[in-house]
C-alpha cells in the first residue's frame, strides 16, 4: 500500500533525522516528494509504501515525537 | 464546448485531463483549470459580456464547464457599492463595498463557487454532491443541490449553531453532525471522500470548485467600468478567494477586456485565527498551523488548503496581511451597518476592520481606489451582537410617553 502525507516539523525537530529513522525502525520505504524548510518550520510531503499496519505505526510512531502528520489533503472543511 | 485546456499542477507543471481529481499524483501539488485564452480572446468581448442576462455566467467563457449551467443559473452580478458615509469616516477618497452579503440565493459568496461545482459534477455524472462546513458553504451546497434535484451530504462540527443547522437542513439534505474537533472532522470527510464515489465540491471537484470565485473579481472589474482597482482587502479562511481573484484581474488583461495596472492585494484575518497574516508579517512563504479561537467562525480555517498561494498573492502585488480582535470585528460589523445600511457577518467585520487598520497605517493610499470584499450576511452571525448592542426603550402606549422619551433623547444630544 503507498500513503500520501504532509509532515510539519516545528523548530525543536527540524535537525532530527526523524524521517531516516522510520525507514530504519519500520517495515516503510520512504519517498519524499516535495519539501520546504525554513528556521522556523518545515513541511515535507511524503510518501510511504508498505503493509498498512507498519505505515500506520511509523506514523504514531512521528505523531509520538511532536510531528504533526497529516492525510495529503489539507483542511476540506469550510 | 468550453475553453479548458485540462489541469495543470501548481508545483511542479504536469498535465492531466479535465478529470475529477484535486492533486498532482507526482508531488501532490495541487491542480489548477488552464485555459485556452487565445481562443476565448477572439471570442469575448465587452460588448457581448455586457448584453447578457446579470449574473455570474456572463463570464462563462472563463469558466470551466463544457456546457451551458445547468443549475445556479441566477447566482452572481452583486452590487458594488459606492460607500461615500463610510468613506468619509475612514478618510479616504474612493471607497467600494462589493456586496456579497445580498449572494443569491444563500447570501455568501460560496453560492458562486457551488454553483460552478454543481453544474461540473453534474457534466461528471455524479449523482451525490457533498461537503465539510462550518456554515456558509453547507447552506449553499444543501440549496444547491436542491435545486438540481441531486441527493446530498453535508457534514458539521456536533457543536455547530442553531441558525447554520436550520439553514442547512430546510433544503431537505442530509447532515451529519460529527463528534471531535475540527481536525477530525477533516479527517474523516478525507476517508469518506476516499470511499465513495461522490461529488466533494472542495476536494476531487475543488479545482473547478474554486474557480467560481473568478467571478467576483470580474464583476468588480466590470462595474468599475472596466477598470482595475488599486486596492483589494479580502477575508482570508483557506486562502483560495484572494489567490482566485489576482487570477480573474490577470485574466481580463490577458484577453485585452481591461487595461494592465496594478492592483495591490490585502489579506484580512482575525487575530484568533490568522495563520497566512502571520507569515506575510514575518516575511516567510510558510505558515504555521493554528488552533483557531475568533467570533469569525467562517473564517476559522487553521491549516488553510491555499495558504501558501494566498501569502504569495499579497506579496508579488505589493499588498499587505493584517489582522483584528473580536471586538474590532463587531465594532467594524456596526460601522457597515451605521454608515453604509448594510449588515455583514463576523468575516465582513474582519475585513472592514482590516481595511481601516491598513488606512491608518499608510499601507492603503487614502487617494487611491479601494474595494472592501463583503462576502456574507449578518443574518448568520447574529450571535456576535449579542449584548453589544444598546438596549432599546419600552413605554407605554400613550403619546405623552413617547413625547418624553424624545425630550430625554433630545437632551442627551
Ligand atoms: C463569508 C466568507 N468569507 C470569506 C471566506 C474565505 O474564503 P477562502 O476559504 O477562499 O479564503 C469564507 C470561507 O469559508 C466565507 O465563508
Ligand atoms: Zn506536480
Amino acid at each position: 500500500m503507498k500513503r500520501k502525507v504532509y509532515l510539519t516539523f516545528p523548530q525543536k525537530l527540524i535537525r532530527d533525522p526523524l524521517i531516516y529513522r522510520v525507514g530504519h525502525e519500520f517495515r516503510v520505504v520512504t519517498n519524499i516528494r516535495c519539501a520546504s524548510v525554513t528556521d522556523e518550520i518545515g513541511v515535507v510531503g511524503l510518501e510511504f509504501e508498505g503493509e498498512p499496519e507498519e505505515i500506520g505505526r511509523a506514523m504514531e510512531y512521528l505523531k509520538s515525537r511532536g510531528v504533526l502528520v497529516e492525510p495529503v489533503v489539507m483542511n476540506v472543511i469550510e | 464546448m468550453g475553453y479548458v485546456q485540462g489541469l495543470k499542477c501548481r508545483e511542479c507543471g504536469r498535465e492531466y485531463p479535465k478529470d475529477p481529481i484535486n492533486i498532482c499524483a507526482f508531488c501532490f501539488g495541487p491542480l489548477e483549470v488552464v485555459y485556452r485564452y487565445e481562443e476565448i480572446a477572439k471570442v469575448l468581448s465587452r460588448e457581448r459580456i455586457t448584453s447578457r442576462p446579470p449574473n455570474m455566467w456572463r463570464y462563462l467563457e472563463l469558466l470551466p464547464l463544457d456546457d451551458a449551467p445547468t443549475v445556479g443559473k441566477d447566482v452572481g452580478y452583486t452590487p458594488l457599492v459606492r460607500a461615500e458615509n463610510l468613506a468619509r469616516s475612514l478618510g479616504v477618497s474612493e471607497l467600494y463595498i462589493k456586496n456579497d452579503a445580498v449572494s443569491y440565493p444563500t447570501l455568501s459568496f460560496k453560492d458562486r463557487v457551488v454553483a460552478v461545482a454543481v453544474s461540473k459534477a453534474k457534466e461528471f455524472d455524479f449523482d451525490t454532491i457533498a461537503c465539510a462546513s462550518t456554515g456558509n458553504l453547507a447552506n449553499a451546497v444543501a440549496a444547491c443541490a436542491a435545486s438540481a434535484g441531486l441527493k446530498s451530504y453535508v457534514f458539521i462540527p456536533a457543536d455547530l449553531e442553531q441558525g447554520k443547522i436550520m439553514g442547512t437542513q430546510v433544503f431537505g439534505t442530509n447532515l451529519v453532525g460529527i463528534q471531535g474537533n475540527y481536525d477530525d472532522v477533516n479527517r474523516l470527510c478525507t476517508e469518506v471522500a476516499d470511499k465513495h464515489r461522490w461529488a466533494f465540491v472542495n476536494i476531487n471537484l475543488r479545482p473547478f470548485y474554486a474557480e467560481g470565485s473568478k467571478t467576483f473579481g470580474y464583476e468588480i472589474v466590470e462595474q468599475l467600468g472596466w477598470r482595475l482597482p488599486q486596492n483589494v482587502v479580502v477575508p482570508m479562511a483557506g486562502g483560495s478567494l484572494i489567490t482566485k481573484l489576482k487570477k480573474s484581474f490577470q485574466e481580463l488583461t490577458k484577453i485585452g477586456l481591461v487595461e494592465e495596472g496594478r492592483t495591490k492585494m490585502f489579506g484580512a484575518q482575525a487575530t484568533g485565527c490568522s495563520p497566512i497574516v502571520t507569515a506575510v508579517k514575518k516575511g516567510t512563504d510558510l505558515f504555521k498551523p493554528v488552533k483557531p479561537d475568533t467570533i469569525a467562525k467562517s473564517l476559522a480555517i487553521g491549516n488553510p488548503a491555499d495558504g501558501f498561494y494566498a501569502i504569495q498573492t499579497m506579496t508579488d502585488s505589493g499588498g499587505w496581511g493584517e489582522e483584528v480582535t473580536d471586538d474590532e470585528i463587531v465594532e467594524a460589523m456596526k460601522l457597515l451597518a451605521e454608515t453604509e445600511g448594510i449588515f455583514t457577518e463576523t468575516a465582513g467585520g474582519v475585513t472592514l476592520g482590516v481595511t481601516k487598520k491598513l488606512i491608518e497605517q499608510g499601507k492603503i493610499p487614502r487617494d487611491e481606489s479601494i474595494v472592501v470584499s463583503i462576502t456574507g450576511n449578518g443574518l448568520k452571525t447574529q450571535e456576535a451582537l449579542l449584548g453589544r448592542l444598546q438596549k432599546h426603550p419600552v413605554i407605554d402606549s400613550r403619546l405623552d410617553s413617547f413625547e418624553a422619551l424624545l425630550v430625554e433623547k433630545q437632551s442627551r444630544l
